[in-house]
């Protein structure tokens, strides 16, 4: 018996205290000198989002309606400016065009503050955290017996005397918090995902939704505000000189009539429906899916309002603004240690493992590369995310709020391709990305059945319900 | 036999990580940080319980001050506000100074306690906010898990105690 041994072996061994600021602080990269220049987590990130500026500017992938948006505020403002402003604040005060460049200012920067941050994107599960997620549901679902996926995960949770139920991710590989949700168009978890908005191209949730509101809010007083002078300038023209003649003196203010007529109606309906759900406590995808509605049910209410439309309204717009968890500018740190304990049965996550010495302290982000590239090579994927994209694509609507839509229209295209992609799997076990030492020997069988099991589950662009479908009609 | 010392940077190079104990977040009450403070069973032989949740308990006290909404909070939320946001170029906000605070102190927490047992706690932010990670590392030095490793461990365990005090 070792002297020290109650505490186990570890007593025996000294040790000294050694700065702990290498495991969690990106600092230590640039003095580990690789081959390469070292890379950056934003160069690696496994969502479908643009970054600009080295990493500090993220938008979506679909930016050209954003640009339109630009134009047309840059366009119809400096109009005003330059024709109708003049006039104006001779006539009228300059106080005009003083008020419409505090307003265009905090338009412009609302709005870019909106596009270019963090909308709340939630990181992908690390492979060790992935594999412990899966072991336990394995443990609360009895066992993986193999041959059929197991059933839809959930786990549910009672936040203040309502119970909510917490979806499993199939592409981000985590339990999503409340509120959040899976964005199919930037393929990310989106902390309190309000929706995707491609006017401001990026997706709107916990972090820049009081930007987005401060947005639409001085936009409609931009738009109102712009309008109405637009129309005192004409008429005190057509005072002076005729209706057809002022058209004719100032054509530029014609433009910006209507451009304004027209924004008017939806930029303020937008605000009215947004402020209505800010005191509310709710977003735009708990609301098309009345979550919180009495018509579920009179035991149902939004266990997430603080009671009171005022306490709302602050926490949502003067709230604490919480840090953007994927950072973006830090550097890929290289590995140090290895988990090198047996994979619990789940191959997938022990391949991926393997193929890029996983670490204790690593940021997740070196895995994603791995992963990624690894299912890329499966027939299927890219064509079955085709579907789904193109059905999602251009609705500035939430897609989460549509799952019936996808499932039901995707699955008709999925089927014939989920057998090719079926069969391609039994075949062919080795070439899905589990290299053979890391599987737990003795059981090729329930591999080849897992690995199926776990590709069709792990298609990354695929909604869940869509893969539910795709599993019943596999189960059939 | 000499003392064997290991720092923590030898102790990842030698050590082979054994496992990795994952502490998931607690959303009974909505939406704001807060961590578990089950005790992990694989923990039971390393660490003494109480050590743990208080760790815990301290780490659910820094978010809980990060998050909260009160005066202050207003006050830079309407301040932000009214620069339309540009302040927050060259301020920091008080959300990123509680989270310098929280990695102070895990970092002083496993320069004190946990590394000497042989684990190793991660900044939640690292890991999305969504769970602490806690490294359990084996030494090769002393056992492992089988009966061989733990004859090895008696004699050098013996002259290592024998030095190391």
């Amino acid at each position: 018996m070792t002297p020290g041994g109650g505490s186990g072996p570890m007593k025996d061994c000294e040790y000294s205290q050694i700065s702990t600021h290498s495991s969690s602080s990106p600092m230590e990269s640039p003095h580990k000198k690789k081959k390469s220049a070292p890379k950056r987590k934003w160069e690696v990130f496994p969502g479908r989002n643009k970054f600009f500026c080295n990493g500090r500017i993220m938008m979506a992938r679909q930016t050209g309606v954003f640009y339109l948006t630009l134009v047309l505020i840059l366009v119809t403002s400096g109009l005003f400016f330059a024709f109708d402003c003049p006039y104006l604040s001779e006539k009228i005060t300059p106080a005009i065009p003083a008020i419409g460049g505090i307003l265009f200012f905090f338009v412009m920067g609302t709005l870019l503050r909106t596009s270019f941050s963090d909308p709340g994107v939630l990181p992908r599960a690390t492979p060790d955290e992935a594999a412990d997620l899966e072991r336990q549901i394995d443990i609360a679902n009895g066992s993986s017996s193999g041959g059929y996926r197991p059933p839809p995960r959930t786990k549910e949770v009672i936040i203040n005397g309502q119970t909510v139920k917490l979806k499993y991710c199939f592409t981000c590989k985590i339990f999503r918090p409340p509120r959040a949700s899976h964005c199919s168009l930037c393929d990310n978890c989106v902390e309190r995902f309000d929706h995707h908005c491609p006017w401001v191209g990026n997706c709107v949730g916990k972090r820049n939704y009081r930007f987005f509101y401060m947005f639409i809010l001085s936009l409609s007083f931009l738009t109102v505000f712009i309008f109405a002078f637009v129309i005192t300038h004409v008429i005190l023209r057509s005072q002076q000189t005729g209706f057809l003649n002022a058209l004719k003196d100032s054509p530029a203010s014609v433009l910006e009539a209507v451009v304004c007529f027209f924004s008017v109606w939806s930029i303020v309906g937008l605000s009215g429906f947004h402020t209505y759900l800010i005191s509310s406590n709710q977003t735009t995808n708990e609301d098309i899916k009345g979550s919180w509605s009495n018509k579920r049910g009179k035991e149902n209410y939004n266990p997430y309002s603080y009671g009171n439309i005022f306490t709302n309204c602050c926490a949502a717009l003067c709230g604490p603004l919480s840090p953007s968890l994927i950072d973006r500018r830090g550097f890929i740190q290289p590995d140090t240690a290895q988990l090198a304990g047996p994979s619990n049965g789940i191959t997938m996550y022990g391949a991926t493992q393997s193929q890029s010495n996983m670490a204790a302290a690593t940021p997740l982000l070196q895995s994603e590369p791995s992963i990624t590239s690894e299912e890329l090579p499966l027939p299927g994927k890219t064509s079955i995310s085709g579907p789904c994209a193109t059905l999602t694509l251009g609705q500035p609507t939430p897609p989460s709020s549509m799952p019936n839509l996808t499932s039901d229209t995707g699955l008709t295209d999925m089927i014939p391709l989920k057998e090719e992609h079926e069969g391609h799997q039994f075949l062919t076990p080795e070439e899905a990305p589990s290299p053979p030492g890391m599987l737990p020997s003795g059981s090729p069988i329930t591999h080849s059945h897992t690995m199926h099991v776990l590709s069709l589950a792990s298609q990354d662009s695929l909604h869940e319900d869509s893969v539910r479908g795709l599993v019943k009609l596999s189960s059939v | 036999m000499a003392t064997e010392v290991h720092s923590l940077q030898e102790l990842r190079r030698s050590a082979s990580l054994a496992t990795k104990v994952f502490v998931q977040r607690d959303y009974s009450d909505g939406t704001t940080c807060q961590f578990q403070t089950k005790f992990p069973p694989e923990l039971e032989s390393r660490i003494e319980r109480q050590l743990f949740e208080e760790t815990v308990k301290t780490l659910n006290g820094f978010y809980a001050e990060a998050e909260k909404i009160g005066g202050s909070s207003y006050l830079e939320g309407c301040l932000a506000c009214a620069t339309a946001y540009f302040i927050f170029l060259c301020m920091e906000t008080h959300y990123e100074k509680v989270l310098k605070k929280i990695s102070k102190y895990i970092q002083e927490q496993n320069e004190k306690i946990y590394a000497p047992r042989g684990l190793l706690l991660t900044d939640p932010l690292e890991r999305g906010m969504r769970v602490i990670e806690i490294s359990i590392y084996e030494d090769r030095c002393s056992s492992g898990s089988s009966s061989s490793g733990s004859s090895s461990s008696s004699s050098g365990g013996g002259g290592g105690g024998a030095g190391g005090r």
